[in-house]
């Protein structure tokens, strides 16, 4: 058995978010406000990873990520692996790939955009153009790079 | 069988399919030629300008009273009760529960996008913000298929403020389907967006770049001109380009018979008036178009056949 010590506490139940490139977990936390999700949640920043040098880790217990949960996460990070925890035990991993469309997470940058004033969700064409993904909302039909859909 | 665009809203060029669109583009014309004013009878239609656009207004209510229907709207949203802070989305739900379908002018990017999910009736977007106009496309669209006799392949040159002139944007996106060349003629700080360019890219459509107008004019089947505003520069930068994108008739003496030059208007000295005795001139023709392509949209959205 291997002799690894957890830099991050083990959860019983609950969702592990993995292989987060290093730098974006914050990022992740905020957008996708998982702070208010979950019983707890416990994050490792630059942890040493095999694979890439290092990574983050957000865990949230007593949350179940759904498929389309986890793919929303594509967005930011595609490389990343979502793992259900059953039990102290990995009992599902998930990789990711990316949604066709995406509602409510962002909110649209363009600030002459209607869907600010009115009652609706938020609500994104997820595409590819020049091998950068973009965001083209659904109401004011203007295209963005993620970044700026994430900042704004 | 109803035809494909009845009852349906139309907020955006690019969501109709090429079928539609030569419906569209068909029915017009043949309102030019054979004037109808049955094609309403009958039906109320809400016009809705949040903001002020007299010509848009006046085409598209000239359209409903010329097929024989009646209006009801305000001109100005500054009296509405948008001004009272109601959602578009309210203001949607209870104006369509008076009419057969709205026209909706509004300064918000998407906005017609919104009345119409919660609009009972059709919706027809008459411009939003700086998002989608698009009967004012379809009358470029109209009048370009009007004097060529097709829309495929064509060269079109484009003059002038490209970078915020939405009418060459969605002109330029809606033509890209059909396999048409592009040349932008425009003083370098007003040259065409890049995410124009790039769609065109991906469509495999050609586009380059001149600064010569009258070349253009010689290369193209249709020659766009549009405002470059001199409130854009500076009086340095303006008397460098004064001039440069201006279109008397000399340069049209090489240009190809069949070449249209058209214009949104209103036009200040970028088409000087002695182009206007020209064969090439086209641009005031353009603007009667505006009310047969709108005549088209609400005839083909409010009759199931026609
Ligand atoms: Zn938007």
């Amino acid at each position: 058995m291997k002799n690894t010590k957890m830099s991050v506490e083990a959860i019983e139940n609950g969702t592990v978010i993995d292989r987060i490139p290093a730098g974006l977990g914050l990022t992740i936390l905020r957008q996708f406000k998982i702070l208010h999700h979950g019983e707890a949640v416990t994050v490792g920043f630059n942890l040493p990873s095999q694979t890439r040098g290092s990574k983050d880790i957000i865990k949230i217990s007593g949350v179940t990520f759904s498929e389309h949960d986890a793919n929303r996460l594509a967005l930011f990070a595609p490389e990343a692996v979502v793992n259900l925890i059953q039990d102290y035990q990995v009992a599902k991993k998930m990789h990711l790939t990316l949604p066709v469309t995406i509602s409510e997470v962002f909110r649209c940058p363009n600030t002459n955009c209607a869907s600010h004033f009115e009652p609706v969700r938020s609500r994104f064409y997820v595409k590819q153009q020049n091998g950068e993904t973009k965001l083209k909302c659904h109401f004011c039909e203007k295209t963005f790079d993620r970044k700026s859909v994430a900042e704004a | 069988m109803a035809n494909p665009l009845y009852k349906k809203h139309l907020i955006s060029i690019s969501e109709l399919t090429q079928e539609e669109l030569q419906l569209l583009l068909d029915t017009a014309l043949a309102l030019k030629k054979n004037p109808r004013s049955d094609l309403l009878k009958g039906k109320l239609i809400a016009s809705c300008f949040y903001e002020p656009s007299t010509r848009t207004r006046l085409s598209f209510e000239t359209a409903v009273l010329r097929l024989g229907g009646q209006l009801i709207g305000f001109a100005d949203g500054g009296n509405t009760s948008a001004k009272k802070g109601e959602t578009l989305a309210d203001a949607a739900r209870v104006i369509s529960g008076y009419v057969d379908a709205i026209i909706q002018r509004h300064s918000q990017d998407g906005s017609a996008r919104i009345t119409a999910e919660f609009s009972s009736v059709p919706v027809i977007n008459g411009g939003d913000g700086t998002n989608q106009h698009p009967s004012q496309t379809l009358l470029d669209l109209v009048t370009i298929y009007e004097t060529q006799g097709s829309l495929k392949n064509l060269k079109i040159a484009m003059s002038g403020d490209l970078k915020y002139g939405r009418t060459v944007h969605s002109l330029a996106q809606a033509l890209k389907r059909f396999g048409c060349e592009f040349m932008f003629v425009s003083p370098s700080t007003l040259a065409m967006p890049k995410y124009i360019t790039d769609e065109l890219d991906e469509a495999g459509c050609n586009w380059q770049i001149s600064n010569d107008l009258q070349q253009a004019a010689e290369w193209a089947d249709i020659l766009y001109m549009t405002r470059v505003q001199r409130e854009r520069f500076d009086a340095e930068e303006f008397a460098k380009i004064q001039g440069k994108f201006n279109l008397n008739a000399a340069m049209l003496k090489n240009a190809k018979p069949t070449m249209r030059v058209l214009h949104p208007l209103p036009r200040v000295d970028e088409i000087h008036p002695d182009v206007d005795k020209t064969p090439h001139a086209y641009y005031f023709e353009q603007a009667t178009n505006g009310v047969y392509a709108r005549m088209s949209i609400l005839s083909l959205i409010l009759n199931e056949e026609i």
